[in-house]
């Protein structure tokens, strides 16, 4: 199993911690996994992006259209590390509006539960649903229940069932 | 049993696994987890290991290595241009040696991302004469630890590890072994010839360091470099080290260029055993080497006719070695056509600071009482005051004072000086600010500083600073207040304001500036004080408002463009500003902004 995913967004929407779910999936399943994140001045509010590569690879870095999957929990963030993305490569978006891929209001209805930062483990949800992913639901809700600090666990694992749960009115795959 | 380890946790795991009984910092991108991680990986071990983050890597380099010179097992850890910080006890270390292991881990930030500079901390373990490890992978910084204690006690010199921000910030899967209990101080053992050596010894101490690398590059040198990809009888090859060696093991493999070209990776990058290596490339045509940042390997293999790479542009001679980067280059040495380029990347969204951030509202009002000023500003969160126009300069830590005080003295000279109004945050006024305002006070400079005050290193994941009790470990401390270091600087005139009071810091501002003027006129200090709000529990300390834009608004955007609130923007739909109830942090200082009383609490 080789594939290649980017997590983008913006600094602050919780890219780091998809990141870690994913990279302990990908170690519950033993495959081996390597992931490179975005610290410093950019996580205030700038663009942000971690690159996670399961398989035989040796460096975290993705090159230009070999992404598999991008997960974008921010619509601009398309537009700066789209080009990663493989010809055959799939995208899901946190938009309340995108026709063109995938896409799930995962901000609007993280509000709507009152925690509005739970936007990334409801598209992280939602890509599951789709069986995006090299891992399925169960392993990844039993990871995020592992490593969520106690006082968000409960709203994490609600985050992940709304997301999982969502029926997308476009039909897209 | 294998555990997922950000690079940094890696290090800090490999720190303890080897015995390290003392571990000191300064926070810096991509550095700065290094040492939180090893105190909070001791203390989940209950091990007696300790460390603490110094006020700069000059002072956290001569506290570490002097637990070694009593004989226990230390480290250090900074991003690269803190090394420049701590490069004179670098240097004069090397000649004397250590005694316990001491390890010196400088990341670099190829780039750059998070720096000034993108120098090679390499280049630094050459110009002292040191060796220097330089991993590919986040677990074998881990592993290079081992090889690093006992280098470093064999020859009793430092040893640099050289990660770089992609083996900093990589998550990757590793065994764990167990920590054993530190190998603490033995004791100090005087020997005035070699801890206090005057020069006549320094020059024995020079020769014996120079016998010590030639020996380490003999011992270790055929250990520190092997063929990882493809045969011995390619016609070609490519001399790799650090994770560029693990992107261009990915390349290769991706080009299906493994039977066309030979990979070897280096993992000492100085001292090289050169000639060994220099005859193990006999056979191949062309030779291509992959290094970030500067050329260390490709400079000490002096065989210009086959080789190539940084020094001849084969490699870009700047930037980071991205695989998009090395596809190309490596294309080019194996002569095979170029992939077509797909798209390019976009533009990237600039950092700002963040809503409710204390340092906006320092810096509007620096704009509204001074907005002809020259604003020399610092290394932090706050250097995002370019937004707001409030930034001139930033060179280095500490430098808006000094370089305040420079212009001062230009402007002088010139006859008339314009109102300076330097910015320093807490952490970077402690770091490096206070020699530079002793300075400016005893040669008679006139400026306002303003010391942002938000309690906290920001910038790196609010480590605390000396101006709190709280320790790295947990422990308390003596706080040192940054008015009384101040006062004590000799300053005329100190006003400590929090920002928040928009009014009151606008003509503070102004009147430190008459004060600079005054006859017997030097620095005004002001001290804008106020906690940052990423600092956990300061948030849920002050008051949140519920904020909201009236009908009065006749979208002047002085909200969302000159006082740059990440959560203020322009409603289409309404054309007026608009803010984002899921971003305002409820500071209520927009308000205080507004000309038109049209943003109110609800």
């Amino acid at each position: 199993m080789n594939m290649q995913i980017a997590i983008t967004g913006r600094g602050g929407q919780g890219v780091l911690f998809l990141t870690r779910i994913l990279t302990e999936c990908a170690l519950k399943l033993g495959l081996e996994v390597i992931a490179s994140e975005t610290h410093g001045m950019a996580i205030r509010g700038g663009s942000v992006i971690s690159t996670l590569k399961v398989g035989s690879y040796r460096g975290p870095l993705i090159r230009s259209g070999q992404a598999d999957l991008i997960l974008a929990l921010d619509e601009g963030s398309v537009d700066t590390y789209g080009h990663l993305l493989a010809p055959q490569g799939g995208l899901i978006l946190n938009s309340p509006r995108s026709r063109t891929s995938p896409s799930i209001d995962a901000t609007g209805m993280a509000a709507a539960i009152g925690s509005p930062l739970m936007a990334n483990l409801i598209l992280l949800g939602f890509a599951l649903k789709l069986k995006k992913l090299f891992c399925d639901y169960s392993l990844a809700e039993s990871v995020t229940k592992a490593i969520s600090p106690e006082r968000f666990k409960e709203t994490n694992l609600k985050a992940l069932q709304i997301g999982y749960s969502f029926s997308n009115p476009e039909g897209h795959r | 049993m294998k555990k997922i380890l950000l690079g940094n946790e890696a290090i800090a795991r490999g720190l303890l696994e080897n015995g390290c009984s003392f571990a000191a910092s300064y926070p810096g991108t991509p550095a700065s987890e290094i040492l939180s991680s090893f105190l909070q990986m001791a203390a989940a071990e209950k091990s007696p290991a300790i460390g603490e983050w110094s006020i700069n890597e000059k002072v956290a380099f001569e506290t570490a290595l002097s637990v070694s010179y009593a004989g226990g097992r230390a480290a250090v850890s900074m991003k690269q241009v803190g090394l420049n910080v701590a490069c004179d006890p670098l240097m004069s270390s090397a000649y004397t040696g250590v005694k316990g292991g001491f390890l010196l881990i400088s990341a670099d930030d190829p780039g750059p991302h998070s720096s000034q500079t993108e120098q090679d901390s390499r280049m630094m373990a050459m110009m002292a004469k040191i060796p220097v490890l330089d991993p590919s992978t986040p677990q074998e910084a881990k592993e290079m630890i081992r090889l690093a204690y006992q280098i470093s006690e064999e020859f009793e010199i430092p040893v640099m590890l050289r990660p770089t921000t992609r083996i900093c910030h990589s998550r990757q899967g590793m065994a764990l072994e167990a920590i054993p209990d530190p190998s603490l101080a033995s004791g100090f053992s005087k020997d005035p010839q070699r801890w206090a050596a005057t020069p006549r010894y320094r020059y024995t101490l020079h020769h014996q360091l120079n016998q010590k690398i030639e020996a380490i590059a003999t011992k270790c040198g055929q250990d520190s470099y092997q063929r990882i990809l493809g045969s011995s009888k390619a016609g070609q090859c490519i001399i790799s080290s650090g994770v560029a060696l693990a992107h261009t093991y990915d390349t290769l493999k991706e080009l299906n260029l493994e039977d066309q070209i030979a990979l070897y990776q280096v993992k000492m990058p100085y001292p090289l055993q050169v000639q060994a290596i220099l005859a193990e490339l006999v056979p191949f045509e062309k030779i291509l080497v992959i290094e970030e940042t500067y050329p260390v390997i490709e400079l000490q293999l002096a065989m210009r006719s086959r080789i190539q790479g940084r020094l001849d542009g084969s490699i870009p001679p700047q930037g980071e070695l991205i695989p998009d980067v090395l596809v190309q280059s490596i294309s080019k040495f194996a002569q095979i056509p170029e992939e077509k380029k797909g798209l390019s990347p976009g533009k990237a969204r600039r950092p700002t600071l963040c809503p409710g951030c204390p340092h906006r509202a320092a810096f509007y009002a620096v704009r509204q009482a001074l907005p002809q000023g020259i604003y020399p500003s610092d290394i932090g969160c706050y250097t995002l005051g370019l937004n707001l126009g409030a930034v001139d300069t930033v060179l280095c830590m500490g430098a808006a004072i000094s370089q305040a005080a420079g212009l001062y003295h230009a402007y002088r000279m010139k006859g008339e000086v314009p109102a300076i109004v330097a910015t320093i945050g807490d952490s970077t006024f402690y770091h490096a600010g206070i020699p530079a305002l002793v300075n400016a006070v005893h040669n008679g400079a006139k400026f306002i500083l303003l010391i942002l005050d938000n309690s906290t290193t920001a910038m790196t994941g609010n480590q605390p600073t000396p101006g709190l009790e709280l320790l790295a470990d947990g422990r308390r401390g003596k706080a040192v207040a940054i008015e009384d270091l101040v006062r004590a600087s000799g300053v005329p005139s100190l006003t400590i304001i929090d920002p928040y009071q928009l009014e009151e810091i606008t003509s503070a501002i102004k009147e430190a500036d008459k004060v600079t003027r005054s006859q017997n006129g030097g620095i005004a200090v002001i001290i804008s004080r106020h906690p940052c709000l990423m600092t956990p529990g300061a948030g849920k300390k002050q008051p949140s408002y519920g904020m909201e834009i009236t009908e009065d608004c006749i979208t002047c955007e002085i909200c969302f463009r000159d006082f740059e609130c990440p959560a203020i923007g322009l409603d289409q739909e309404s054309g007026r500003a608009r803010i984002d109830a899921n971003l305002c942090s409820g500071c209520g200082v927009c308000a205080q902004v507004c000309p038109q009383e049209a943003i109110k609490r609800i």
